[in-house]
């Protein structure tokens, strides 16, 4: 399979280069999940990552933001090397949000948000537990970071309810806000509209149009083509953990390849084609069967 | 009979709080790294021995008055043992647990019963080799501060004895210090998130090995106090005071529903107060003290087999 690497009119604006991800490649045992990726992020670019179910999307997600340690390849953000610490990715500005859920459910939406800000902040428990002016100060600032954030996106009047009692939707936004909170340059979204109605997916978009319009770069992993297509600047498609084509979005859209990754080979093509091994994703089966 | 019910529960709440200030150590870490830290009893014990310690070097004051007891001796014992118990809870933590952070849960919790047989033997053998220090192969008494040793206060007919009235205090302060650390400061909240979802907490930005330090710090500085009130409440310590006050704290943290901080509170003080009253409206000879233990634990049974997640804790889900 070729791969193509990002062309070379993006490296005009080279000094805006937010992620450079060169051949990451990621092997459980024998299995290579990723394999040879390389991805460039600029700086307030939305870049969608597509693919059929097990294409490496996720892992390589979890390669970028430090979960993985990369076989080999390596990350470099805004020009600096990344160590694979999550911790570490998160304070030189990226954050990420979970293709299942995972806030902390016991936890207000308030709260949330504000653990998200925890490598921005300067007090120290000894502060907290004598109530010092600096710690109340600070306190009352990230309160108010945090509210604001709520509000960005659209969730003030559920400050302080448990995140687990949240509605599904507003879940998937709380955790947007909570990645916002740790300010970053460069926000991952994994599958931000999985299991949302079509109005909901609307909402979505509108607020990563919102994110980027402050500045931020995103990179979306999505199986909602239309949702993809609308939103990205650029769109890159995995299939089984290598690059199978990356462009502007009609390029991609219109690419034979990436059609039959999706769907399959059309019915006419020579027998040596051997069908796609990766299932195609629920929210396209309805397109695939057709063809099936 | 209304009085001596009093009487009991002002003696079970004290008793109850001396569990209550062991137990906050064993629910934090659990929650943290799930690791029932077996070795926690002897960090209460090296707190005692860290407070007598400080008074031995305090020149071994005896003729103190009320005021410069309270004052300075007490502050001053209190924080030798809480520099003690920490700097040992933060040196196990560090070459006993973290090397072993990865490694299947049964690996940790062996660890911990060896460290709890190092330290217990690692005291009896070497106190006593420090210059001027008695020897600890038997129990040393604990030096008596003025204002709280052997003095007493009466209400009605109900006797508090000050060093039991001590150890209701210190819990009562370290419950709302904690309150403060865990719901008002960012280490906190993130202790909170770590114990919910540490890889998540990791990727919002938490060291997490700061968060393991500071569970590790926080149960071992209420160990501490713990060692200090049951020095006073009885009059000696000795090395193998940290077992079975570690075994009833380790109770009281699974009664309240262990990983929960109010529950580890609220389980020592019903402990407590249960073994206080059996032993005295239990009649015949099931309700002599020797028999407390036996209700004691009759209770945990009880509460296990009804309900399993303690009386504070909430519903265990199976994850997926």
């Amino acid at each position: 399979m070729t791969q193509v690497m990002s062309g070379a009119g993006h490296h005009v604006d080279a000094s805006t280069l937010l992620l450079q991800a060169s051949s990451v490649t990621m092997r459980f045992g024998g299995l290579t999940a990723v394999n040879n990726v390389s991805l460039d992020v600029h700086a307030g670019e939305i870049v969608g990552l597509i693919g059929p179910n097990g294409a490496g999307k996720t892992t390589f997600f979890n390669c970028l933001t430090g979960l993985y340690k990369p076989t080999s390849g390596e990350v470099r953000f805004a020009g600096e090397l990344l160590p694979p610490k999550p911790r570490l990715v998160v304070r030189a500005g990226m954050a990420r949000t979970f293709q299942n859920i995972r806030l902390f459910h016991n936890m207000t939406a308030l709260e949330n948000v504000m653990v998200g800000m925890y490598s921005r902040t300067k007090t120290n428990a000894i502060d907290a537990v004598f109530r010092l002016p600096r710690h109340r100060r600070e306190e009352l600032a990230s309160t108010e970071r945090a509210r604001e954030l709520l509000d960005f996106v659209g969730l003030s009047s559920a400050a302080d309810m448990l995140s687990r009692n949240l509605p599904y939707g507003d879940q998937r936004r709380l955790e947007i806000a909570r990645a916002l909170a740790t300010d970053p340059k460069l926000l991952l979204l994994d599958e931000p509209t999985a299991g949302m109605n079509p109005q909901e997916t609307r909402q979505a978009e509108e607020l990563i149009f919102k994110i980027r319009d402050l500045g931020l770069a995103v990179l979306v992993i999505e199986h909602d083509m239309r949702f993809i297509f609308n939103l990205c600047d650029r769109v890159c498609c995995l299939v089984r953990g290598e690059v199978l084509v990356e462009g502007v979005g009609e390029v991609v859209q219109n690419d034979p390849r990436v059609i039959e990754a999706y769907i399959g080979a059309p019915a006419e093509p020579p027998a040596d084609v051997p069908p796609p091994t990766a299932e195609p994703p629920a929210s396209e089966a309805g397109k695939g069967s057709a063809d099936a | 009979m209304l009085d001596l019910f009093f009487q009991q529960l002002i003696n079970g709440l004290s008793l109850g709080a001396l569990y209550a200030l062991i137990a906050v150590g064993y629910t934090v870490v659990y929650g943290i790294v799930q690791l029932i830290n077996f070795a926690h009893g002897e960090i209460f014990m090296v707190g005692a021995f860290g407070a007598f310690a400080t008074w031995m070097l305090l020149g071994q004051p005896t003729d103190w008055g009320v005021s410069a007891s309270l004052l300075i001796l007490l502050p001053l014992m209190l924080l030798g043992g809480i520099v003690v118990s920490v700097t040992v809870a933060l040196l196990t933590e560090r070459f006993a647990y973290r090397p072993l952070r990865n490694a299947p849960r049964l690996a940790p919790l062996i660890t911990a019963i060896g460290v709890s047989v190092f330290l217990q033997e690692f005291v009896r053998l070497f106190y006593g080799r420090i210059p001027g220090f008695p020897d600890a192969k038997s129990a040393i008494p604990f030096p008596s501060v003025a204002g709280i040793s052997g003095e007493i206060v009466r209400i009605g007919s109900v006797t508090i004895q000050m060093p039991a009235l001590f150890t209701i205090v210190a819990l009562a302060i370290s419950t709302l210090f904690l309150w403060f650390f865990v719901n008002r400061s960012k280490t906190g909240r993130a202790m909170v998130a770590t114990s919910q979802d540490p890889d998540t907490a990791r990727l919002m930005g938490i060291n997490v090995d700061k968060v393991i330090v500071a569970a590790f710090a926080v149960g071992a500085g209420l160990a501490a106090i713990a060692g200090v009130a049951h020095g006073l409440n009885y009059g000696n310590i000795d090395f193998r005071m940290g077992f079975l006050a570690g075994l009833k704290a380790f109770t009281a943290a699974v009664l309240g529903g262990i990983g929960n901080i109010n529950g580890a509170v609220v389980g020592g003080l019903v402990l407590g107060v249960v073994e206080a009253m059996a032993t005295t409206f239990i009649p015949g000879q099931f309700g002599s003290s020797a028999w407390k233990d036996v209700w004691a634990f009759a209770l945990l049974i009880l509460v296990l087999v009804f309900r399993p997640q303690g009386l504070l804790g909430a519903k265990v889900v199976d994850r997926a």
